[in-house]
């Protein structure tokens, strides 16, 4: 589904990503963990769109299509979705009229029929009870006032509804409590399937008890060092990043 | 003297003999005092600290006329386009200037509550007109007010006697014709709200033509003792019209009033708001929109007084700016000595949207009492790139994020207003005006 090659990227001055190999098939879930400053988000948001990055070299297929050549919306259109890691607040644009929009785009992308105000309704309050979202936040204005917790379930809740093929989570665990971690890890496990795949970013492997990958990568410094299976994961969370790094004043993922 | 001066005074000379000839000889002194007083001060120039970014020159160097009457070959269906969908309540009727009662519908209120042509109060209601007239709004101090004061000979009254609530919006709709020459008119409203009663007001100025006049309003509010107001003023005047409005409100012990002001039209428009909380308890919300294109002038002139303890302001003026348009907010506290536990916020937002707009955002606050609280805070900028990825990536082409997002900037004045029908009606003429409006129109 996805296949990166040898992906540089460079934001101003500063080479963030050095040479990224990752190939990632439906069905699948992936993880991406890695220090701070490794250049995570970065591969998030390129693959999101985000125009701020430079892409220097290399590529990125999706669906054997050239994802960089894409604009954000149609990458949408297409079935990527990422989740933010600070999902932005829109004051004066109400959520409703706001995931009406995104919908009906993402619908008519796909040669469905866009859905009327009733038709929109019904959809979202079967998808919202699943998330355990309010169903006030629909009348509140895009992520204004919403609390962290209720942000990063705001984007799950909008990953249920967008139906995604691609899914990117960048450090949707971040900042959460228990509760909220298993609220929106039981919202990405309802989206497991066959003809679909999860990349979960993160700095810590906490996530990952209730999301189990089917492969997990470590990033450092730009690239990707290492990869395994999920035991990867509770080896980094007891070792420590140094293990891979190998360097002095590396840090435990969730002991910093 | 300048030539524009001496030109009101000799219409005033010839304005008062008819005037004193139609009952109104108990207005007579105060037109003449503030008529004395114009010929003092004259027009405000940009050495005026106040009036530092507005130059009202094009004012003073047009020569108006009169307006004689008003067509009586309008008829309400000239006026249609003007009505807003679902809002039940009277209507006053003003074409240029002066009161239409066969396009009217001041309907009937019991109790005492009157809403009338303030030309009809002048003979009608004079009890309760003269302990406010021309108190509040400062004739001594301002130069239009003082026009104003001297020819005031219509607009809107209302009166609501104590323990009285209006539910029903009342909407005072001043339509401007076309004309052989520019013409002046000076609206004054007058609104007196007595202990513990309840209005919403709704001032609106359109135009059928796209002619130069010249609309010099003041807006005189009285709200009692625990009473309650809301104030919307609508300004969707002529491309090349001058509008100067001056909202004067005086507020009692434990009043609460909305001041909520959207400006769309005119070439040069000086929006003044004046609030003086002089009971204790008092709070007042003064919320507006002012969006500026081509080489349109609005300027905002707020100036809030807080005169007794306990009192709540909160100001929240947006501004978008397109083309080589200039906005001005003038955002001015006064807390006086005895005024303690003052809580005054104030937040101005600007949006440019090409090169050439401009914006000038000043705060000042004037602090005389020391237990108090004042917050102050402008912004000037563009479109959040951030908020534009966001909404492009779940699947929102960029040109519709972007009407959205300029949408969502304007909808955030139009939110705080209570008023559903108005609040649908400013959306619409918002979205008319945002130069992707159709787009947003589309996802809702």
């Amino acid at each position: 589904m996805l296949e990166i090659k040898d992906l540089y990227v460079k934001v101003g001055k500063q080479e963030i990503l050095k040479g990224v190999h990752l190939k990632v098939n439906a069905g699948e879930v992936h993880s991406i963990m890695g220090p701070n400053g490794s250049g995570k988000s970065t591969l998030a948001q390129v693959l999101a769109g985000r125009e701020t990055y430079e892409v220097t070299r290399g590529e990125v297929l999706y669906e054997g299509k050239n994802l960089l050549e894409m604009p954000p919306e149609e990458r949408a259109c297409e079935g990527v979705f990422m989740a933010f890691q600070y999902p932005v607040e829109i004051p004066g644009v109400g959520s409703a009229q706001f995931l009406k929009a995104a919908l009906n785009a993402i619908r008519k992308a796909r040669g469905l029929e866009e859905l009327d105000a009733m038709e929109f309704l019904t959809l979202v309050r079967e998808k919202i009870k699943v998330l355990g979202v309010d169903e006030k936040l629909l009348h509140r204005s895009v992520n204004e006032g919403f609390s962290g917790g209720e942000k990063k379930r705001n984007e799950i809740f909008q990953m249920a509804l967008l139906e995604p093929r691609l899914c990117i989570m960048d450090e949707t665990d971040s900042g959460l409590d228990i509760d909220a971690l298993k609220v929106v890890a039981n919202g990405v496990n309802a989206l497991r399937s066959p003809d679909r795949a999860i990349i979960v970013v993160t700095h810590y492997q906490r996530l990952l008890n209730y999301v189990i990958p089917d492969y997990v990568h470590v990033l450092v410094d730009g690239r990707i060092v290492r990869s395994g299976g999920k035991e990867l994961a509770l080896e980094l969370e007891e070792k420590g990043y140094a293990l891979i790094e190998g360097g002095a004043g590396a840090v435990a993922p969730g002991r910093r | 003297m300048t030539p524009a001066q001496d030109r009101y005074l000799e219409n005033f000379a010839r304005f008062e003999r008819v005037a004193a000839g139609s009952g109104q000889g108990w207005l007579r002194p105060v037109r003449q005092a503030a008529i004395a007083r114009f010929a003092e001060l004259g027009f405000p120039t940009i050495r005026d600290e106040d009036w530092r970014f507005t130059n009202v020159a094009p004012i003073a160097q047009t020569s108006f006329a009169r307006a004689n009457g008003s067509p009586t070959e309008l008829s309400p269906r000239d006026i249609d386009q003007f009505a807003v969908p679902g809002l039940v309540g009277p209507q006053l009727v003003f074409v240029n200037g002066r009161y239409a009662p066969w396009l009217s519908s001041p309907g009937s209120l019991s109790d005492g509550a009157t809403v009338s042509s303030l030309a009809q109060a002048f003979t009608d209601s004079r009890t309760v007109l003269e302990p406010h007239l021309a108190r509040y709004a400062d004739y001594a101090r301002d130069g239009f007010t003082a026009l104003n004061t001297a020819f005031m000979e219509d607009g809107g009254f209302v009166y609501v006697p104590r323990g009285r609530a209006i539910e029903a919006p009342i909407r005072l709709l001043y339509v401007s014709t076309e004309t052989a020459d520019p013409i002046v008119t000076h609206p004054r409203n007058v609104i007196v709200l007595e202990e513990d009663s309840q209005a919403v007001i709704v001032e609106e100025y359109v135009a059928l033509g796209a002619e130069v006049y010249f609309s010099n309003i003041v807006t005189e509010v009285v709200v009692g003792q625990n009473s309650v107001l809301s104030h919307y003023l609508i300004e969707r005047d002529s491309e090349q019209a001058f509008n100067v409005s001056t909202l004067r409100v005086q507020q009692g012990r434990s009043s609460s009033v909305a001041s909520h002001t959207v400006l769309l039209g005119g070439a040069l428009v000086r929006n003044n708001v004046h609030p003086v909380m002089a009971g204790e308890g008092s709070e007042c919300l003064i919320n507006g929109l002012f969006m500026a294109t081509g080489r349109q002038h609005m300027d905002n002139f707020m100036r809030v007084e807080h005169a007794s303890p306990h009192c709540d302001s909160r100001q929240f003026y947006n501004g978008i700016l397109d083309g080589r348009s200039h906005g001005v907010f003038s955002g001015r506290i006064i807390v006086h000595k005895d005024a303690q536990k003052t809580d005054a916020k104030q937040t101005n937002k600007n949006l440019l949207l090409s090169e050439e707009a401009q914006i000038d955002s000043k705060p000042q606050l004037e602090i005389y009492a020391d237990d108090v609280k004042c917050t102050h805070g402008a912004t000037i900028g563009q479109m959040d790139e951030g908020a534009i990825f966001y909404l492009r990536s779940r699947g929102i082409a960029e040109d519709a994020a972007r009407a959205l997002l300029l949408f969502g900037f304007a909808n955030e004045s139009l939110e705080r207003m209570k008023v559903g029908p108005i609040r649908k009606y400013l959306e619409a003429l918002v979205t008319q005006w945002l130069p992707q409006g159709k787009l947003v129109e589309e996802s809702r």
